[in-house]
C-alpha cells in the first residue's frame, strides 16, 4: 500500500510530532518499505481466528478500593519542567 | 581472578564465609570501569559516579552484592532516562517493583545505569542518545540490543550481574552477541511496575548473568505477583536453583525447521548444530518440528509493538517530566518537545504505530496482527503438548559491525527474527553461550519452554553449560 506525503503529515499530527520536510520525505520512503513488508500478513486467512488481545488467560483484574498513601504533591512535581504551587504549569490555552 | 570477574554465587560464598567485604567488590568494579569503559561504554552518565560512599554489608540473602540496572527501570532518586533526550534529568520518585525486591533481598544497586537503545527501540544499542556501546569481544562490533549496556557490562566484567528488559529479544540477542546468559521470563512472571513501558503486552524484565546458576538465583528474586501490575500472575515462584540438575536423559527437545533457513550465517548454523549434538550426546531426544507461522512473526511484531509504543509514548509531552521545548502555545509545545526529544528510531516507531491504529487502517493492520498472533501462539502450544522445550539459535548472525545496519531499518528489524515469536507467545526463553565464530565472536543457543516452565530452561541450560566451557571464556580488551 502506498503511503503518501499527506498521510505522513496527518499521522505526524496525530502523533504530535513536528517533522521537518527532510524528515517527512525520509520517513515516507522508510515507512513505505516497512509497510510493504508487513503487508505480508494480508495473505493469511484469519476470518475465523480470535484476536489475541491477552496472551494469558486473565480477565477483569479488580482490586478493593481502599484508601492508601500515594506520592505527595511535592514528590510528584519534583520532575516537572515548570510548576506553579501544587500544579504542573503549561502554556496558556484560553485566550 | 579479580573479584569483578567472579559470578554472583561465587561472590556470595565468599561474602558468607567472611573472606571478603562488599566494598572490595565495588572497588574492583570501579577499577575495571576506569580501565575499560572508555572503550566499551556500557554505562551512561559516567560523570555522575561518586565512589566516596562506603558500601555497607547487608544481612539479607544477597549481602550487599552489587547489580547493574538498565536505564529504563525506575530507581528512586537515581537518574532513569531510557537513554532518551526526552527524559533528560528524570529521577524517579519511586522504585520499580523489581528494584524493591532486590533491595529487600540485600542487593546493592550500582550507581551507574546501563546503556540501551532509546526506549528499548533497537537491536544494537546504536539508538542511544548517549551513543553506542561497543562489544567487548570486538570493539568495532555492536553488543546487540536493546539491553546492550547490561550485556556488555557483564561480559567485560564491569558488572557482576544485571537486569535488562526484553520486548522482542532485547535480553537474549545482546546476551548472545556478548557471550553471556540472558533470560526473558514468561509474560506475567515478573512485575512490570516501574519499567518504562515500550509494548505492554510484550515487555518483561529479566536477568543477564555470567552463568545459568546466577540467572536462576536472580529470577527467583525478581519474580512474583505484584498488585501494582495487573498482568502479573499470582502463581508460586519456585526455587529455581533446585532445577540446576545435570540430567536431561530422555528429555524431549524440538528443533523448529523454520529457524534453520536461508539468511542464516553458516558459521552460526554450524556452531548451533554442534550444540544440538551435544544435547543429544547428553541423553536428550531430539526431533524436528514446524512452527508454521514463523515468517509472520516480524511483521506482526512491528505492528503490535509499535502500536503499543505509540500509545505508551504519548505521555512524553513535556508536561510532567523530562525535556520541554520552548513555546507559548500548548499544542506547539507538545509537537516541538517530541520533535526535539525523540531520536529517529523512536519517531519512526511512533509514526508506524500511530498509522497502524489510525482510522481506516486498524482492521487491516492492528486487528489482523492480533489474529496472526493467536496463530503463532497455537504453533507453540502444539509443540509443547509433545515436547519439553525448543532449542534454536538466538540470532541468525553473530555481532555485526557498528554502523552496518543503521541506514536500513528493515534489515535491522530482521535481526530479531528468532527472538520475536517468544514474546508474541508470552513464553520464557534463555540464551546461553554455545561457541564462537572464526572471528572469535560469541554465538548464543536459545532454549524456549511453555509458559511458567522456566525450570526446564534452567535445567537444560545448566546441563549444557556444565558440560562445556564456553561460558568461562572472557574477552580481552586491549588498552
Amino acid at each position: 500500500m502506498a503511503i503518501d506525503n499527506e498521510t505522513i503529515k496527518h499521522v505526524a499530527h496525530l502523533a504530535r510530532i513536528d517533522l521537518q520536510q527532510n524528515e517527512l520525505e525520509k520517513l515516507s520512503s522508510q515507512l513505505h518499505d516497512i509497510i510493504g513488508f508487513i503487508d505480508k500478513i494480508s495473505k493469511l486467512d484469519v476470518e475465523k481466528i480470535a484476536p489475541a488481545s491477552h496472551i494469558l488467560p486473565i480477565s477483569n483484574v479488580l482490586r478493593e478500593d481502599n484508601p492508601h498513601v500515594s506520592l505527595t504533591p511535592e514528590k510528584a512535581l519534583e520532575n516537572a519542567p515548570e510548576k506553579k504551587g501544587n500544579f504542573f504549569s503549561v502554556p496558556k490555552i484560553i485566550e | 581472578m579479580e573479584l569483578n570477574q567472579l559470578t554472583a554465587h561465587e561472590l556470595l560464598a565468599k561474602l558468607k564465609n567472611g573472606s571478603i567485604a562488599v566494598q572490595a567488590i565495588f572497588d574492583s568494579l570501579y577499577q575495571r570501569l576506569d580501565k575499560v569503559d572508555d572503550k566499551v561504554k556500557a554505562y551512561v552518565r559516567r560523570g555522575n559516579l561518586e565512589k566516596s560512599g562506603e558500601k555497607s554489608g547487608n544481612q539479607a540473602d544477597l549481602l550487599g552484592l552489587p547489580i547493574t540496572i538498565k536505564d529504563n527501570i525506575c530507581t528512586e532518586g537515581l537518574n532513569t532516562e531510557c537513554c532518551s533526550k526526552i527524559l533528560q534529568g528524570f529521577r524517579p520518585p519511586y522504585d520499580a517493583t523489581v528494584i524493591s525486591n532486590l533491595k529487600r533481598s540485600g542487593a546493592g544497586i550500582f550507581e551507574l545505569k546501563a546503556n540501551m537503545d532509546e526506549f528499548a527501540f533497537g537491536s544494537s544499542t546504536e539508538n542511544s542518545y548517549f551513543g553506542s556501546t561497543h562489544n567487548p569481544w570486538n570493539l568495532d562490533c555492536v553488543p546487540g540490543g536493546s539491553s546492550g549496556g547490561s550485556a556488555a557490562a557483564v561480559a567485560a566484567d564491569e558488572a557482576i550481574w544485571a537486569l535488562g528488559s526484553d520486548t522482542g529479544g532485547s535480553i537474549r540477542q545482546p546476551a548472545s552477541f556478548c557471550g553471556v546468559v540472558g533470560l526473558k521470563p514468561t509474560y506475567g512472571r515478573v512485575s512490570r511496575f516501574g519499567l518504562i513501558a515500550f509494548a505492554s503486552s510484550l515487555d518483561q524484565i529479566g536477568p543477564i548473568t555470567k552463568d545459568v546458576e546466577d540467572a536462576a538465583i536472580l529470577t527467583r528474586i525478581i519474580a512474583g505477583y505484584d498488585p501494582n501490575d495487573s498482568t502479573s500472575i499470582n502463581q508460586k515462584v519456585p526455587d529455581y536453583t533446585k532445577s540446576l540438575t545435570k540430567d536431561i536423559k530422555g528429555l524431549k527437545i524440538a528443533i523448529p525447521k523454520e529457524y534453520f533457513v536461508e539468511g542464516m550465517d553458516p558459521e552460526v548454523k554450524a556452531v548451533v548444530d554442534e550444540a544440538v549434538n551435544k544435547l543429544k550426546e547428553l541423553g536428550a531426544v531430539i526431533k524436528q518440528v514446524t512452527l508454521a507461522h514463523t515468517e509472520y512473526a516480524v511483521p506482526v511484531y512491528y505492528i503490535i509493538a509499535t502500536a503499543e509504543a505509540s500509545s505508551n509514548l504519548a505521555r512524553f509531552d513535556g508536561v510532567q517530566y523530562g525535556y520541554r521545548a520552548k513555546s507559548d502555545n500548548l499544542i506547539e509545545m507538545y509537537k516541538k518537545t517530541r520533535a526535539e526529544g525523540f531520536g529517529d528510531e523512536a519517531k519512526r516507531r511512533i509514526m508506524l504505530g500511530t498509522f497502524a491504529l489510525s482510522h481506516g487502517y486498524y482492521d487491516a493492520y492492528y486487528l489482523r496482527a492480533l489474529k496472526v498472533r493467536t496463530l503463532i501462539k497455537q504453533d507453540f502450544d502444539k509443540v509443547f503438548s509433545e515436547f519439553d522445550c525448543i532449542v534454536a539459535p538466538t540470532s541468525p548472525s553473530a555481532a555485526f559491525k557498528i554502523g552496518e545496519r543503521t541506514s536500513d531499518p528493515l534489515k535491522m528489524y530482521l535481526s530479531d527474527i528468532y527472538t520475536i515469536s517468544v514474546n508474541l507467545a508470552g513464553i520464557p526463553a534463555m540464551s546461553i553461550p554455545c561457541g564462537f565464530t572464526r572471528n572469535k565472536l560469541p554465538v548464543g543457543l536459545q532454549i524456549m519452554a511453555g509458559a511458567f516452565n522456566e525450570e526446564t530452561i534452567f535445567k537444560v541450560g545448566h546441563t549444557f553449560e556444565q558440560n562445556t566451557d564456553w561460558h568461562k571464556l572472557k574477552p580481552i580488551i586491549r588498552p
